[in-house]
């Protein structure tokens, strides 16, 4: 199949459309508005339903009730953005509904500014919802990746009936790359919603006995055991969904771990240590919750060191440390506020820090 | 033998759970009564909020989802465009929907959804213990007004259907009252003609109902139903405020 040349942001409306959307709720908010605006004109041309909501509550609550009467729902955001749907995000991850969203992040906090950041790494694997939950949480580093991701993502959500959040960024969002479409799924008619997803709200009528779709449990063992339920799927999700990217481990005296935009500069960075006689290996996270703990056993005996490499003041480090198990110093690479390092700066930080343990 | 009153198959048969002189019962049963006339239970979907209403999907036997705070009118803009055949609905309360889902019901409203939003008014948090709502009449007691609402410390009472029927897509606003039964029977008419409306799709379609909480408002039921008729009637105004032309 030939490869189309697409803006970042257009190339995912469009992989949505392609994995069969019915619907798509969104609020402007950069770097992501490409994505409403793509899906305003193509969604309906495909059968689905484009609505803009008066605000990112209400997006995502419109995607809860269009999940919730059986639509496959995709909704995009940007970091601030999602912060406002994180009750939304709880509620859905507690009634059980199924949908993917889409976060092309942006620096912070508050308002914070527009450019590239990874500092929405705690925000989405940590989550900002009350109560015990979790979102399964893809981070591509490509837009080809991304495509892919999204159009998988759907089924998904619909297989563990939980949001799956997809994590790009301004960079993934805003540039164009090459990429090779998916083919069209059918949106499913509304007449065969009831028989895809018997849970579903479509009318007493469709299916046996009557569907409620419900958060509340207000006796205290009634919901423990719900909760226990939901971790029975994240226990699930935790051996079925890791997924990541490793290369050179077996002999690299340093392994950069990082994701997306941050994790192309270190792809280069290796490169420029290799000119200058260092061996350097990388895991790329694609899962960021579920977290590829089990990547770092490929370490080989020569790493001396492993580098957090990220868009932030270090957020993955905590569970680069965690999966490090003391194995290997651990140190950090960073920029913030939407700066992204050139390789350069990576490689020369790199050896600065090498020196440092070889001490 | 002629069967002269049978329960409709629109309720679940069970007790609720609502307080003695509580109006959702009544509210409850007229929509439920509707849909049954209408032959609608079997394509009905329904949003029920935050509060003590949360629980009417316990009673009301249809298909139903709860909402998050205030939110039940974006949750059923999502319904309607998965579902654009079926009748679709939100039961909400006043904290519900004229405090924390203000945004929600104005922009629903504004876009024509084709749904219908029951509002129960009793002027009070209910669940939560008697707070004051954005509907609490001034001088009226509440658990965060001791002394009574005043309009220098909390403004003037929101008057909904007032504002809502300013928005050209909302095109049925009525307000009734549910304090005799004659007002009662008035109110079922005004349910069936929204869902009439809802039915021919010409945009959105609200009703509001004047209730009573005896019990936050610390009044025999009664009492509590005189209140409703004098002092709630007289800053809510009994009427249709707006309709489409044929209605």
């Amino acid at each position: 199949m030939s490869k189309l040349l697409m803006k970042g942001n257009e190339a995912f409306g469009e992989a949505a459309i392609r994995a069969g959307v019915k619907c798509y709720f969104g609020y402007p908010i950069t770097p992501q508005n490409e994505v409403p605006e793509y899906l305003s004109h193509e969604l309906p041309k495909a059968g689905g339903a484009f609505l803009q909501a008066e605000s990112e509550l209400a997006a995502v609550n419109m995607a809860f009730g269009a999940a919730a009467a059986g639509g496959r729902v995709f909704i995009s955001t940007s970091s601030p953005g999602l912060a406002l749907m994180q009750e939304g995000l709880g509620f859905i991850c507690s009634t059980e509904v199924p949908l993917v969203a889409l976060n092309v992040s942006r620096g912070g906090p508050g308002v914070g500014g527009i450019h590239p950041s990874q500092a929405d790494y705690t925000q989405v694997t940590r989550g900002g919802y009350n109560g015990d939950a979790k979102v399964p949480v893809f981070a591509p580093a490509t837009i080809q990746e991304c495509v892919d991701l999204i159009y998988e993502c759907f089924d998904i959500a619909e297989k563990y009936r939980n949001p799956v959040m997809i994590l790009a960024d301004a960079m993934l969002g805003q540039m164009m790359e090459p990429v090779e479409l998916p083919p069209k799924k059918e949106i499913t008619p509304v007449d065969q919603i009831a028989r895809e997803k018997p849970w579903a709200i479509t009318g007493t009528a469709q299916h046996e006995g009557r569907n409620v779709i419900y958060s509340l449990r207000m006796q205290p063992d009634v919901l423990e055991q719900h909760v226990e339920h939901l971790f029975d799927k994240y226990a699930e999700a935790e051996r079925e969904l890791v997924r990541y990217n490793a290369v050179g481990l077996e002999d690299a005296e340093v392994v950069f771990v990082s994701f997306g935009t941050m994790s192309r500069l270190c792809v280069e960075a290796i490169e420029m240590l290799a000119e200058r006689g260092v061996k350097a290996g990388m895991i790329r996270p694609i899962s960021l919750w579920p977290f590829p703990n089990k990547a770092f056993d490929e370490i080989g005996p020569k790493t001396k060191l492993v580098i957090s490499a990220e868009l932030s003041m270090g957020q993955m480090i905590q569970d680069v440390k965690v999966a490090a198990q003391n194995r290997w110093p651990v140190k950090l690479i960073h920029r913030t506020g939407g700066i992204v390092p050139s390789s350069i700066e990576i490689t020369e930080k790199t050896l600065e820090l090498l020196k440092e343990v070889q001490g | 033998m002629k069967t002269v009153f049978k329960p409709t198959a629109g309720m679940v048969p069970v007790d609720t759970s609502y307080c003695p002189g509580c109006s959702h019962g009544i509210a409850h049963r007229l929509i439920m009564e509707c849909l049954e006339e209408r032959g609608d239970l079997g394509r009905t979907i329904g949003v029920v909020p935050i509060g003590c209403a949360i629980n009417a999907h316990h009673f009301m036997n249809v298909d139903m989802c709860e909402s998050t705070h205030g939110r039940a009118p974006a949750i059923a803009s999502g319904i309607r465009r998965v579902h654009p055949d079926k009748v679709v609905f939100t039961y909400q309360g006043d904290g519900d929907l004229a405090s924390i889902g203000a945004g929600e019901i104005v922009h629903a409203a504004h876009r024509g959804e084709k749904f219908t939003t029951f509002f129960i008014n009793n002027a009070i948090y209910g669940m939560t213990g008697g707070q004051m709502a954005p509907t609490t009449l001034i001088g009226q007691k509440a658990t965060t007004a001791v002394y009574g609402r005043t309009v220098e410390q909390a403004g003037m009472p929101l008057r909904v259907c007032e504002m809502l029927s300013t928005i050209d897509c909302a095109v049925f606003v009525e307000r009734v009252i549910l304090n005799n039964p004659a007002n009662v029977r008035k109110a079922k008419k005004a349910i069936h003609t929204a869902l009439d409306i809802q039915a021919a799709g010409l945009g959105f379609t609200f009703v509001e109902f004047l209730s009573a909480c005896p019990t936050n408002w610390g009044m025999a039921p009664v009492d509590a139903l005189k209140w409703v008729e004098t002092d709630m009637a007289a800053y809510y105004p009994v009427k249709n405020f707006k309709k489409p032309e044929g209605y």
